[in-house]
């Protein structure tokens, strides 16, 4: 007669996951459809992130490309509240300024500009004509699209430039067409590409100063100047740009950094949209509901194969961990496809929207942390009930 | 001669007031084949459960194989199980869509042993009971009679000191009966000490020693190989075929 107390064995990690996994294997309708309601969950929040991360990422190339070298200088408000002037010789002052390499201005005029003579002079369509010096299009780093930039000579005559926007509000495609500013027809002899740094630009119709003094008794006074300079010499610049502009009276002059804007976008993008990510963790609940509605089920359909488990051996420990297991592998497995899913809807999103397509490595490892929380308070109460099962269930009831 | 079970006034009543047992007291010796008899609800599966360690009575003390069961923990009692009993069922309880030489090796896979030998020793106690033909036939392949056949070779794969058979026949047509009557007999003369639980006289009847259970008692316990040592010897001459 044996003495020792017969102890239980333990299992072998192989074998724990060989039992978790075998009560999935018969049963693949369940395990497809409960494993989605995570993927759905854990697929939303990736995508989420991903298409943030993604839209930063573009913002954040388009600054290092554009650079943050351009500064703007607008004329302020004086203290009586009313619109202060820039000087006339404004942006030769400006372009004295050592570490200065481009400057440009220009200098809006209230004329309106239409398609044809026919069209009611109030729907202007958003556009401002303005005069631009020569080198605006070299201070602000932009491209010609279609046509030429304003030279010399088309300075002085009814031609005109159209930014991006300002050429397709009007319509027009190509140059040597003609259209109508102030009450006579210019010929459009350019279109810019697109400016991130100055969408101001983008929706106006630009025209020589001399053509502007002509035709519309343009005084020559800037509104904006355009300066561009080294990137580490921004700030020194900045501090000099001001009292440069107006030496009488530096408090009416405005300076601000056109990049800035766009790194406030590229932050802002970053931050992810709390209400989609919301939707996210919801629906990863309801996914883990349904893990532990299934689980239950699972229980109460399997008593029998519990009490055969428990008659060769099993403790109340090994039917816990045997249910505990199922649905980690359950959650894993949503998770995972959720994580395909995620990555994929973020990589085709980016390639729609031209973007390159990130999904930040931490998303990796909360993933793996939201699905291991999710099966764990999921499975654990169908486990406890499992191994509550008595095990002499596994025997007839005549 | 040592004692593979040992009951002594054993009562189990279930919510207070049913009375399944009322003072039972059973021993059986290594190497018996012992019939449980009884009519439903007679109490015979309440002893099983008993003496098969799934339950524990109210009061009295069961045995097995030396030890205590009422000085045992549950893990404890898991581990009893495992290494000491086999268990058949009427209904099988195989696993669906796992083949015969893995539902044998779970029989082992509470007992630590690593999945290699597991195998190794289900191929061994499949071919015992003549199906090493069938090792990777999955249980709806095969017919009941086999299915049974399968279901012992799992509960004797660790060689067990006692097999427990719970109406091992009652879901089988007369012939594939048999079959795992005469299946369980051979197990008994190799020393295999078999209880089988059973309302069927027929099956009482077949084995040497018949243990008769009515309202919760035993009211009878004889038969050729009652209390006997030399049960293998009986057996094998056919007695039990009376």
């Amino acid at each position: 007669m044996s003495t020792t107390v017969p102890a239980p064995s333990r299992l072998r990690l192989r074998d724990v996951l060989r039992v978790g996994g075998a009560g999935l294997r018969t049963r693949p309708g369940r395990v497809f459809l409960s494993a989605l309601g995570i993927a759905i969950g854990i697929a939303t929040m990736i995508a989420v992130i991903g298409i943030s991360a993604s839209g930063q990422e573009q913002l954040m190339r388009q600054l290092d490309r554009l650079g943050t070298g351009l500064l703007r200088v607008e004329a302020g408000s004086t203290f009586s509240g009313e619109e202060a002037r820039l000087p006339a010789r404004a942006v030769a002052m400006v372009r004295e300024v050592e570490a200065v390499r481009h400057a440009g201005a220009t200098g809006t005029i209230a004329v309106a500009i239409r398609r044809t003579d026919r069209i009611p002079k109030e729907l202007t369509g958003g556009i401002t004509v303005q005069a631009a010096t020569f080198d605006l299009l070299s201070t602000l780093d932009g491209q010609v699209r279609v046509g030429s930039w304003l030279n010399e000579a088309t300075a002085r005559y009814p031609a005109v430039v159209l930014g991006s926007v300002a050429a397709e509000r009007l319509g027009v495609t190509g140059t040597g067409m003609r259209v109508w500013i102030g009450d006579r027809w210019f010929t459009v002899i350019g279109i810019l590409g697109p400016m991130p740094l100055a969408p101001e630009i983008e929706r106006s119709a630009l025209i020589g100063f001399a053509a502007a003094q002509k035709y519309f008794q343009f005084d020559g006074h800037p509104t904006t100047i355009y300066e561009r300079s080294a990137e580490e010499s921004v700030e020194a610049v900045r501090a000099l740009l001001a009292r440069t502009v107006n030496p009488e009276n530096p408090e009416h002059v405005a300076v601000s950094r056109p990049s800035d804007a766009l790194a406030a976008r590229a932050a802002a993008a970053g931050t992810f949209t709390g209400l989609l990510l919301g939707l996210g963790a919801v629906a990863l609940l309801v996914g883990g509901v349904g893990v532990a509605n299934t689980m239950v089920i699972s229980v109460l359909e399997r008593r029998r194969e519990i009490g055969l488990r428990r008659s060769l051996g099993a403790t109340r420990g090994q039917i816990r961990m045997q249910f505990l297991t199922e649905s980690l592998i359950l959650s894993v497995i949503g998770g995972g496809g959720g994580l395909v899913i995620g990555v994929l809807v973020t990589m085709a999103y980016a390639l729609m929207q031209g973007w390159p397509a990130v999904v930040p490595p931490w998303v990796i490892g909360g993933t793996l942390a939201a699905t291991l929380a999710v099966s764990l308070i999921a499975g654990i109460y169908p486990a406890v009930r499992a191994s509550r099962v008595p095990p002499s269930v596994a025997l007839a009831m005549i | 001669m040592r004692r593979v079970i040992e009951a002594h006034g054993i009562t189990k009543r279930y919510n207070g007031s049913v009375d399944a047992l009322r003072g039972a007291d059973l021993i059986v010796e290594e190497g018996e084949l012992v019939a449980i008899v009884g009519p439903s609800g007679s109490g015979k599966s309440t002893l099983l459960q008993l003496i098969g360690t799934l339950d524990r009575p109210t009061s009295g003390t069961v045995r097995i194989d030396g030890f205590s069961v009422a000085e045992l923990s549950d893990r404890q009692l898991s581990g009893l199980r495992s290494s000491r009993i086999g268990f058949v069922f009427q209904q099988f309880h195989l696993a669906v869509g796992t083949s015969a030489l893995d539902n044998v090796a779970d029989g082992l896979l509470y007992s630590g042993r690593p999945l290699r030998e597991r195998r190794t020793r289900a191929e061994e106690a499949l071919r015992r009971v003549g199906l090493g033909h069938r090792l990777g036939h999955h249980p709806q392949q095969m017919s009941g009679g086999e299915q049974q056949r399968v279901a012992i070779a799992r509960a004797v794969v660790g060689d067990p000191p006692l097999l427990l058979a719970d109406e091992p026949t009652g879901n089988l047509d007369s012939s594939a009966g048999t079959e795992v009557l005469s299946l369980l007999r051979d197990l008994h003369a190799d020393g295999t000490t078999v209880v089988v639980i059973t309302h069927d006289p027929e099956i009482a009847a077949w084995a040497p020693r018949r243990v008769r259970v009515r309202d919760g008692r035993i009211v009878s316990d004889d038969g050729p190989g009652a209390g006997h040592r030399q049960v293998a010897a009986l057996i094998k001459s056919g007695p039990g075929e009376a």
